[in-house]
């Protein structure tokens, strides 16, 4: 492909900013030594050119999380974890990756193939170093420019300290303090990377926040960090994530997200999670501890949380929202597969102190194979919170013999004039309905993608269009060798 | 599973060239109950047979032992279909192949609009043919050609698969999945039951309208009226097991008239 003048200017001026503001000069190492400590954590910091307080912040981070226990409440089970055996920092260095797809697992690239994912972007997420990285940086820059027009700002976390302090200072852990948990704990501590956005005032975001991300996201991190304000009146929707399996090494991943919505202001936040699961015999596969959740802080906010989750060989999440705000919504729909080992123990919180604040959870969970699955979810509802109501349905499906799934509502009512509704629900696959689909030519793989779509479509019908579609054969992907 | 190969001479097929089907001593058990007990039928390219028997003689089990639902083991015997051994394939093979169930009691899948389970339906046969697959507009023009011929609104095209449709659109349904699908053989089980004398001659319609001399139907009913509409070339009347009976249409009336009475002792 013959890279224009234009692009090429663009991407040589990138580079020059890079080199004014990656790296400092006096340490050379790419890599921090194995390990964790008071000095990798300085030297993350150092390496990101961080202010005097941010550094402070990170360091009582660490100090505090030493002190922690893992949580153990969840229903996974997994090794000792040994901290000191990992990295917490190391520059992306594209030469590191496969020179050609020719390089890169087959099965992935089977994969990519099934969803449809076009050679250009199948190079970028298999990590292949090409010269189309060119192209996707011409493009990053023309949506750049567009939210720059109306006042959105959208860039690395990174970059937003230094851009943007007072902002990420006032908002940064107001949502997730750095003592929440362990896992929340540790990447307030070692954070490298992740997203920032702010909606001004009024601003309806004019675009899905997906496309961009998705086209950035070629280091995708271990401990990811994003911040997302919507200020009053403000929209956006924002999507993470990536139907296609990644291509990464690291075994444990916590995250955080934070989310601020001030009065009248929407968010949207849809998540498609699909890291490598580990094989059928349950070896291998990424640790995803994730702390995600959402501020209703003004009058009439609105979060509004959906995820797939299909991948990691265990999963730790629950995408949670605190309504503040009186008449504040909050919204949690959830699609997660899990098949041969692995576990996933997810849910929401919803937590109403707000009067006439209200609250919606949909909770589909499919398990296959020898898999095991908890929904665990808390409604918690204030004296002040008159008026709150929530409904919760939740929904599970078994494919199998060997598979578990499990619900575990916690209800704390604590005012008289609320409503709260719990459904829960649990069938197995019904052999009639896959016997219908093949008796019509349907192959039996395909019979079971089309009924668990079915299941799960009030949650798929949530997600942004485009990206639906993709779900949908993502779907049918993470069951595959689930019917015998 | 032990079958009899020294039954089966080459001869034989050649004999029977017109025949689409031939279901040869079949048996066949259900959840450790035998329910066919040695039963033949030879259905022709062209022609349509009628089978007729009391409640709980079989008649369901053999059109599911013909579709290969699981659960519904053929101990001893063989279908061949077209000349090839039937049992020998997956249930969406058979399908592929042109075996069309309209099942007695038709399937709900909730959150599946029912054009989208056509189209997966009629995308995989046509894959399993090696033809090209139709785009969404080409097949929704298909589609709504057959509806139209069979008075089927396009609100019950949007709705999931049969879920919360009457037992009358259920039955409708199957129908234009039959006509949309075009198969050379057709199992009606019981197609005409729930159905209002409107609805009856839908249906019947939309039967005889696949009616060709390439293809060949196999009507499971309890009454005479459907055969009226679709008038069989032969009636069969299965109890105890087997074929206890053969006739023309006439046999319909006359059953229609005395009733299972004379085969309460093949049933017993
Ligand atoms: N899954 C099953 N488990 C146990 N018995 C079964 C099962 N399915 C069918 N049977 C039995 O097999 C026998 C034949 O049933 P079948 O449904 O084939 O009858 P039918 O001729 O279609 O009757 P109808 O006219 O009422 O539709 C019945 O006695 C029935 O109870
Ligand atoms: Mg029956």
């Amino acid at each position: 492909m013959a890279v224009t003048a234009e692009t090429a200017k663009t991407v040589n001026k990138l580079a020059e900013q890079k080199y004014k503001y990656g790296f400092v000069t006096d340490i050379e190492a790419d890599t921090a030594p194995k390990g964790l400590s008071e000095d990798i954590v300085r030297f993350i910091s150092n390496k990101k050119e961080e202010p005097e307080w941010l550094l402070d912040w990170r360091l009582e981070a660490y100090r505090h999380w030493l002190t922690m226990a893992e949580p153990k409440w969840a229903k996974v089970r997994f090794p000792e974890i040994d901290y000191d055996d990992a990295y917490y920092y190391s520059a992306p260095k594209a030469a590191d990756g496969p020179k050609s797809l020719d390089e890169v697992d087959p099965e992935l690239l089977r994969t990519y193939q099934k969803l449809g994912i076009p050679l250009l972007e199948q190079e970028r997420l298999a990590g292949v170093a090409v010269d189309a990285v060119f192209d996707s940086v011409s493009v990053a820059t023309t949506f750049k420019k567009k939210l720059e027009e109306v006042g959105v700002i959208f860039c690395p976390i990174s970059e937003a300290v230094r851009e943007h302090p007072e902002l990420v200072r006032k908002y940064m852990g107001s949502v997730v303090p750095y003592s929440d948990n362990k896992h929340a704990t540790l990447n307030s501590a070692v954070f490298t990377d992740g997203s920032f956005v702010y909606i001004p005032p009024g601003v309806r975001c004019p675009m899905e926040l997906s496309t961009y991300f998705r086209i950035n996201a070629e280091n995708t991190g271990q401990f990811e960090r994003t911040l997302i304000i919507a200020d009053e009146g403000a929209y956006v929707s924002y999507l993470e994530g990536c139907t296609a399996p990644m291509r990464d090494e690291n075994q444990l991943h916590a995250a955080v997200v934070e989310l601020v919505a001030l009065d009248g202001a929407e968010i949207k936040y849809s998540t498609v999670q699909n890291w490598y699961p580990g094989d059928a015999e349950g070896r291998g596969g990424i640790y995803n501890f994730v702390t995600k959740r959402g501020l209703c802080r003004g009058r009439d906010s609105k979060i509004s949380w959906t995820q797939v989750e299909t991948g990691s060989a265990i999963t730790w999440k629950y995408p949670s929202c605190i309504l503040e705000g009186d008449g504040s919504v909050g919204e949690f729909y959830s699609i997660a597969i899990t098949n041969n080992r692995q576990q996933a123990d997810t849910g929401t919180k919803m937590i109403h102190i707000g009067k006439n604040t209200r609250s919606r959870i949909i909770s589909k969970g499919i398990s296959a194979g020898r898999a095991e699955q908890t929904y665990r979810g808390l409604v918690k509802v204030l004296p002040t919170a008159k008026g709150a109501r929530n409904h919760t349905q939740c929904d599970s499906l078994l494919i199998g013999d060997e598979c578990g799934a499990h619900t575990v509502p916690y209800i704390e009512n604590k005012n008289m004039h609320s409503v709260v509704e719990h459904e829960a629900t649990t069938s197995k696959i019904s052999e009639d309905q896959l016997f219908y689909c093949r008796q019509r030519g349907i192959p039996a793989e395909d019979a079971v993608a089309l009924v668990v779509n079915g299941f799960c479509r009030e949650v798929l019908q949530q997600l942004p269009m485009e990206f639906a579609v993709e779900a949908q054969k993502l779907v049918g992907i993470s069951l595959e060798g689930s019917v015998g | 599973m032990t079958r009899k190969p020294q039954k089966t001479k080459p001869t034989k097929v050649k004999m029977s060239k017109k025949a689409l089907l031939e279901i040869k001593a079949l048996h066949v058990t259900v959840d450790g109950k035998e329910i066919l007990k040695g039963m033949d039928l030879v259905l022709n390219r062209g022609e349509v047979h009628a089978i007729m028997g009391p409640n709980g003689s079989g008649k369901s089990t053999l059109a599911y032992a013909m579709a290969g639902r699981g659960g519904y083991e053929v101990t001893k015997g063989r279908i061949l279909y077209g000349g090839r051994n039937l049992l020998r394939m997956e249930p969406e093979e058979r399908a592929a192949e042109g075996l069309f169930l309209a099942f007695q009691y038709p399937v709900e899948i909730p959150g599946v609009a029912n054009t989208t389970f056509l189209k997966e339906a009629f995308n995989a046969i046509r894959k399993h043919r090696g033809e090209g697959e139709l785009d969404a507009m080409q097949f929704l023009k298909l589609v709504r050609q057959k509806t139209k011929e069979l008075g089927i609104s396009d609100d019950m095209l949007r709705r999931p698969v049969n879920v919360g449709f009457s037992g009358g659109e259920k039955k409708r349904n199957e129908v234009l999945q039959m006509a949309v699908l075009n198969p050379d053989l057709a199992v009606l089980d019981e197609t005409d039951s729930g159905l209002d004398i409107d609805a009856l001659k839908v249906v019947a319609e939309g039967v005889n309208a696949l009616r060709s001399p390439e293809r060949a139907m196999l009507v499971i009913t309890h009454y005479q009226r459907l055969l009226d509409y679709i008038v069989p070339d032969r009636v069969h009347v299965l109890a105890g097991g087997r074929i206890a009976r053969s006739g023309g249409k006439e046999l319909a009336r006359e059953l229609e008239e005395k009733g299972y009475a004379e085969f309460a002792e093949a049933a017993a």
